[in-house]
Order: C-alpha cells, then structure tokens, then sequence
C-alpha cells in the first residue's frame, strides 16, 4: 500500500504542513498536514466537532475575527505562508472564497450580492459588470431562474436558490479556491442534488474543499477525502481508496456507521 | 509539490492587477483604520458627556458649596431674597413624591405584569402590551396638565375630604392627611407620578417574567399549582432580581421626573408633615425658578440641586441596570 | 373551608386583583386620552397653524411660532443624533467586545437613558448658553440630542448583535473590508431595527420640555433663526397651562394634544415598520 501522498496529484494548491489551531487554551487541531489538490474536490469528512470546519476556516483566515484563535503551522499558497501575520486577509479572502452552511445573501438586490464582491478589487464598467453578473449566475446554474429578476432582494429567493447566489457571489470575485463549508446541510434533497451538480462542474476551474457530515456526498462528489478524528488528520487519500479500503481502523468504524 | 518558506503576497495573475490590488489593500487598510478610529471618537462622546454633565454641574454649583457648606444638603431653608439656600425641602419632596409614586405603581404593575403573562387571553396579549408601551411614550407634560386641570380638581373635591374623614383622627397617619383639600400637593404629584410610572415597571416586569422556563411554569402547574401559587411561588422567587431593578428603574424616572411634577405639586419651598400640603421637588424647584434667577448664588445653588439629582438617580439607576442584567442572565442557570 | 378551596379562593383574589391592576391602567390610558382629545380638539381651528402665540391679555391667537420650532429644533436633533448614535453603536457592536471601555460605554447609555432630562438642559445651559450662544435653538437641539443619542447607541448595537455570525463572515470571505463589512453588509440588514430605533429616539424627545426651558428658552415670535431663542410646544404648554387667560389654557390643551399624536403616531409607526420588516 503506498502512502497516500503519493495519490495527490503532483500539483497542490495549498499545501497545509504542521497546522495546529487553538482556540485559547483548547487544541483544535493537531499538527495537520496535508495537500489540497489543484482543480480537484477535497472533502473533509468526521464526526461533529472532530476540527474539519476548524481546518477550513485556517484557508481564508476566517478565524483572524476572533481574538483568541490562533494558528501555528503552515498553509502555502503560490509559496507564501497563509498564516503569516503580514500577509493581507482581504486579499487571501478574495483569492480564496467560501461559503456557509446556511445561505447568507446580504440584504441587498441579486444583482448587487454578487457585484459587491467584484467591486472591491476591480473597477469594471457598467456593461463587464452586467456581463459579469450574468457569467457567475449561469457559472451557478441560476440565471434561468433570477435572470429576469436581479433587482429584487438576495432575501427573496428559496433557500437553494440562495445557496447558488452565495456559490455565483464567491465564483465571481475569480478566487482560486471554494471552500464549501457543509454547503447543503440546511436544504432540501432537490436543492442538495444541484448543488452536487454545480461542484462537479467547477472542479475544472477551481480548487474545492469541501466539509461535509454526510458521507455518501463525499463520496459522490469528491475526488480526494480527509477523515479527522478529534483534531487529528486520521487518514488522507483518494475518494475510492478512503471508502473501499480504509487502512485506518478508525476510518473503517466511522465510515461503515460504528461510530460519529 | 515544495513548501516555500517565504511569505511574498499572494501571487497575482499579471503585473497591472497586482499593482491594482496592492494599492486596494492599502487602501482598504486606511479606511478600515479611519473607521474603527471615528465610530470609537462617538462612543467616546458618550462617555464624555457624562464626565461634561459631572463636570460642568459640580464647577457651577461651587459657590453655593463654597457659600454653604456640606449643610446645604440637610439645610431647610430656600430664601431666595436673602440668598439663602438649603437642599432639604426640595430633596425631601422628591423623595416622599417619589416614594408614593412607587408604592401604587409597585403593586399595579406587577399586577399588569402577572395578568398579560399568565392569565391574557393570547389575542389579547399583544395589543394591552402595546398599550402599555404607548402609554410609557406619552410625553410626560401631558400628565401634568391632565393632573392640573382634570386630575386634582375631582381629588379635592371627592377623594381628599374622604380620607380626611377616614384618617383624620387617626394618630400619626392623620397628620398626613391634614390640612386644606386644595387637590394640588405632594401627595397629588405622587399619584399623577405613580400613574406615568406603571407603564416602565410594568414593561420591565413583563419581559423579565416571559424569561421564566416554560418548563418550569409548567412543573409546578403539573403538580396542581394554581396560577397564583405559580406565579408567587415560582416566577417571583425565579425573576426577584429582575423586578425589584425593574422598580429601581421607576424610580430614578420618578425621582428625576420634572413635568408630571411640576404642575400638580404646588411649588412651596417648604416642609410641611401633611401630603395634602403643596410642596417641591428639585426637578420643579429647577423649571420654576432657574429661567427668573439671578447669576450668582441662586443660579449656583440651583446647580447644586441639579449636581445632588444627577447624582441620586444615577445610583438608583446603576443599581437598577445592574439588578436587571444580573436577572437576565440568570435566566440560563 | 376545605384547603383546597381556600387555594382557590386565594388564586381567585389574586388573579381579580390583577385583571383590577389592567384594567386600572388601561382606564388611566383612556381617561388622559380622552381629556386630551376633548380639549384638544375643541382648541384646535385654523388659526392654531396660522397665528402666533399670543401676548399676554391679548385675545385668539395660534401656536404657528411653536410648532415650527419644535420641528426644526427637533428635526436638528434627529440630524445630529442619528449619525452619532449609529456610529457609537457600530462600535461598540464590532469593536467593543468585552473591553473595559466598551462596558463602561454600554453602562453610562444605558444610565443616560433614564437620566433627568432637567439635568441635562442644566448641563447644555453651562456648556453653550452661559459660554458662548445665549438661549438659542441650537442649544435646544443640542440638549436633545443628548438624550436621543443613548436611545440610538443601544438600539444600533442591540440589533447589530444579532446579525447571524455567518453573514458576518460571508461578508468578510469576499475579502470586504471591515468598514464595507459593517456598513454595507451588517447595518443595511438591521436597518428596520435602527430606524425604529431613531424614531422611537424621536417621539421621545419630541415631547421632552425640561431640557429646554434653559436652552431653547421660548420665543413670543415666529422664528426660524436657530441661534436666536425660539418659540417651542413643550415650553409653551408649560407656560400657557399655568396662566390665568383662558385663551392661553385652551391654546395649551391645543400644544398637548398636537404633540401626543405626533408621538403617538411615530410610535406606531416604528412599531408596524418593525414588525412588518421583521417578519419578511
């Protein structure tokens, strides 16, 4: 068996080495390292509270809001250090966009939820914006549905709907990687199902990672899969291999439903 | 795939956006600097107004302190001819308007408090609610000119001789009582005060009783309790600090309360043992006469009222935020 | 008597008394709407809107002078207050935290909130009236704003605390700035909340009389120079309802009840704005 390194494609996009998180005193995660694989779906599976949103939140510096969270460690991006203090957060955060696992339009129109993102470090004109709009919301397989009503509120399509404005808004500020944090936990089978659809087709553009509690989805949907158990990388490797032949027998338990 | 140590910013796409975007952050970092810089200068305005109202009260009333002494605050007298000037008349119907406000408004708006959350029909909740808080935004003037002109009228002529009658010979409490029936006094001020009083405590009893568990109504209902036993056995034991800061909270709006006052009190600078008497208060001593005073020592001395005031309802009403935080935050233990 | 009767009997006194208690404050409520109304509209003609305060002895006369200065001192106030009071409740919402300075901050609004409003027309007199303006309706305005601005803080940050933690962080995940964060993202989706929050701000200083009987003073004359004393409702139902004309009493009840529907009008609408926004 070889080692799982060896499964990942050679060209990482992050590159995640010794990371250890606190929040205060508590340990998060432990000394994680792994490789996040360029134009590929990696999901992070566990059992709740195990650190895999944590592990997430370390890419766009989310946890930079609240004093008392810190990070040690590395996550090399285009060979910088995320994590280093001088590296600009709003930039990062542009370059690595996210979405939540309950839908956050802001309250604003459709047409500006996504505008205000490109407005920040573009200057486009009022034709590239419409032009740009119109590209994330079909990137999102939406504009067939708000393609008509894009001066109405973010607040007043359904919740799938929103999810996809909350995909098309991160897609259009460009970033190089998602990362979907349980993106369809709060909705309904129907809409999960799209949205399933809509990561499989913008792996080829984008790096994605994604959490997720419900395994068959990473199964489905992902090509290479973490399992963290109490803030310990457990075992990392592709999809097929995880799920079909787990080497870990911690794995195995979580995964045939013993445990989690 | 090598794990470069460096830390150079995150690489762009070409060379123009990257100086675009370089510039962006800077810029980004300027504003975000100059905002936490003017939200914080506002909310240092507020804490500077309250170190200006100390400040400039306590610099104004120095001569009257200067002149008085720390006897100005159990001095009797307030000779404004002779420039004489003492705190205690005016303390002491702030305090007794005050006090008899408090002991009708108590009762009452636990009453309210009980009935729109334990006993309301739920149509009807709503609408008596908002009734309540409306009538806690009815300027307070207007219960002054009622109290005037409708209020005090049929209290003299129907209610005061009654008690007169009633308690009159009554050692101790009949003095209270006696005295011309003129409807206009402290105890009057006290009543119209009471009555623009219920609608705060009754709010704040209200809100701090719904944070009672509805499990735990629900136990001691279970076990056969009537509503009366619920609610003194179990939402009053459980919600005590609440309401007791909700009645601290009517009173510092009493104590300080100029309008509700002011018309129905009488304006005598006196002290005298019945509640039928017209007395003062220092918010009403400080709207009758600081617009006719001379600068100097009367001016100076009304200051020292305003300064002994602003001091007085400031710990009530610390006191009652603290109390009525202290029983919100309870409520999860 | 059986125990279980008398705990019957107990509760059923209790619960009378307290049906008494509602039904005490809701006779009060309508006994002074009713007097105000009766009295009110018997005072109100054309003449209220269209003539001045009259001088003493004189006969008729309206409120025209009063009521456009209590508008403008009072629309100054909402001008002044409303930046003031959102900006300080911004910060304490996002940067405030649990520091030391922002306890202090949410403690002394929170006094200011029910503080005498005599003491702070007192305050105004010694900081502007006395140094520099002489009575004026600046000076009113300011005094007012004093008490309207602790009612915005709170409001602001009481409703910005409860903006989800997630749209919060979506906002900053598109690389927003915090300013950008805050005042395009989090502000705008509270914005019924603070804006109810400023009218209620409003109706509570528009019938406040205390704070400016020594600043905004009173002026018998139609006046919009706002550094000059200026005619306003508060001050002159104070002094007209005290007065021995009749004509100045019924002017009084006129001022009284202009102001308490205003009031409690503004009041209404905060409140079905409210709702209407917060059940979307």
């Amino acid at each position: 068996m070889p080692p799982p390194q060896e499964n990942v494609e050679p060209e990482a996009i992050l590159a995640v080495r010794d990371l250890s998180f606190y929040y205060g005193e508590f340990r998060g995660l432990n000394k994680v390292s792994l490789d996040i694989a360029k134009s590929k779906v990696t999901a992070f599976i566990g059992p709740s509270g195990c650190g895999k949103s944590t592990l997430l939140r370390t890419f766009n510096r989310m946890y930079d809001l609240y004093p008392g969270q810190r990070a040690d460690g590395q996550i090399n991006f285009h060979g910088s250090n995320l994590l280093d203090h001088r590296q600009d957060v709003n930039l990062v955060r542009a370059k690595i966009g996210m979405v939540f696992q309950k839908p956050t339009p802001f309250p604003m129109t459709i047409y500006e939820n996504i505008a205000f993102g490109v407005r920040l470090y573009e200057r486009l004109s009022k034709s590239d914006m419409d032009a740009r709009v119109e590209w994330a919301l079909r990137k999102a397989a939406l504009w067939e549905e708000t393609g008509n009503k894009l001066q109405q509120s973010g607040l007043s399509l359904s919740g799938g709907q929103q999810q996809r404005l909350c995909i098309a808004r991160t897609i259009a500020v460009k970033p190089e990687v998602v990362l979907l944090d349980e993106p369809t936990s709060a909705l309904d089978p129907l809409s999960t199902a799209k949205i399933e659809e809509l990561i499989n087709e913008l792996k080829s553009e984008y790096s994605i990672a994604i959490v997720t509690h419900n395994m068959q989805q990473a199964a489905r949907i992902s090509d290479y899969t973490a399992f963290i158990y109490l803030g310990e990388l457990v075992e990392f490797g592709s999809t097929s291999e995880l799920f079909v032949k787990p080497k870990n027998q911690q794995t195995e338990d979580y995964i045939t439903g013993r445990f989690g | 795939m090598s794990a470069v140590m460096t830390s150079n910013p995150v690489v762009v796409d070409d060379q123009g956006s990257q100086a675009r975007q370089a510039n962006q952050v800077r810029k980004f970092k300027l504003q975000d600097m100059i905002f936490h810089r003017v939200t914080l200068l506002f909310a240092l305005l507020v804490l500077a107004a309250l170190a200006g109202i100390l400040v400039a009260l306590t610099f104004e009333a120095m001569p009257a302190f200067r002149e008085f002494g720390v006897s100005f605050l159990w001095s009797r007298v307030w000779n404004v001819p002779d420039e004489r000037f003492g705190a205690l008349s005016a303390i002491y119907g702030t305090v007794v308007t005050s006090v008899i406000a408090l002991s009708i408004a108590v009762p009452v708006s636990f009453g309210i408090a009980l009935f729109l959350t334990e006993t309301c029909p739920a149509w009807l909740r709503r609408p008596l609610g908002t009734a309540i808080e409306l009538l806690a935004g009815v300027p307070s003037i207007i219960y002054g000119i009622w109290g005037l002109f409708v209020f005090a009228p049929l209290f003299a002529r129907y209610v005061q001789p009654y008690l007169q009658a009633v308690f009159g010979p009554v050692p101790v409490i009949g003095g209270w009582f006696a005295g011309p029936p003129i409807g206009i006094g402290i105890l009057t001020a006290g009543i119209v005060l009471s009555l623009m009083v219920i609608p705060f405590v009754a709010s704040v009893m209200r809100d701090v009783f719904e944070t009672v568990p509805p499990q735990l109504k629900e136990s001691a209902y279970g076990i056969g309790c009537t509503t009366w036993e619920v609610v003194t056995g179990v939402v009053l034991p459980y919600t005590r600090v609440g309401v007791v800061g909700g009645i601290m909270l009517g009173l510092g709006r009493a104590l300080g309360e100029t309008m509700a006052v002011t018309f129905v009190v009488g304006n005598s600078n006196r002290i005298v043992g019945s509640l039928f008497a017209p007395g003062t208060s220092i918010a009403s001593t400080l709207a009758n006469e600081f617009g006719e005073a001379d600068p100097g020592l009367h001016i100076s001395a009304l200051f020292a009222l305003g300064l002994v005031l602003f001091i007085i309802t400031f710990i009530v009403l610390a006191i009652s935020r603290w109390l009525i935080q202290r029983g919100i935050a309870k409520q999860g233990k | 008597m059986s125990l279980y009767s008398r705990r019957v009997m107990t509760n059923r006194i209790g619960v009378g008394l307290s049906m008494a208690a509602m039904a005490f404050g809701l006779l009060a409520l309508l006994w002074i709407l009713w007097t105000l109304l009766y009295n009110g509209f018997a005072a109100l003609s054309w003449d209220l809107f269209t003539r001045d305060t009259p001088a003493p002895g004189s006969e008729g006369g309206g409120l025209r002078n009063a009521i456009v200065g209590s508008l403008l001192i009072v629309g100054f106030t909402a001008l002044v207050s409303t930046p003031v009071g959102i900006l300080a409740g911004i910060y304490l919402a996002e940067f405030g935290g649990r520091s030391r300075f922002a306890a202090a901050a949410r403690f002394v609004t929170d006094v200011m909130l029910s503080a005498p409003s005599i003491v702070i027309g007192l305050f105004v007199y010694a900081l502007a009236v006395e140094t520099v303006g002489g009575f004026s309706g600046w000076a009113g305005s300011l005094a007012l704003s004093l008490i309207a601005i602790p009612v915005v803080v709170r409001t602001t940050e009481n409703m910005l605390v409860l903006v989800p933690g997630s749209l919060r962080e979506a906002a900053f995940a598109v690389g927003a700035p915090h300013w950008q964060v805050s005042l395009k993202v989090t502000l705008r989706a509270v914005k019924a909340g603070v804006l109810t929050g400023i009218l209620l701000a409003i109706a509570r200083v528009a019938g406040e009389t205390a704070p400016l009987l020594f600043t905004a003073l009173s002026n018998q004359f139609y006046s919009t120079e706002m550094s000059m004393p200026m005619g306003n409702l508060p001050v002159v139902i104070f002094q007209f309802a005290m007065s021995p004309y009749d004509n100045w009493v019924n002017l009084a009840w006129g001022g009284a009840l202009l102001i308490a529907l205003l009031v409690l009008a503004i009041n209404v609408i905060a409140r079905v704005l409210f709702r209407k926004k917060s059940s979307d």
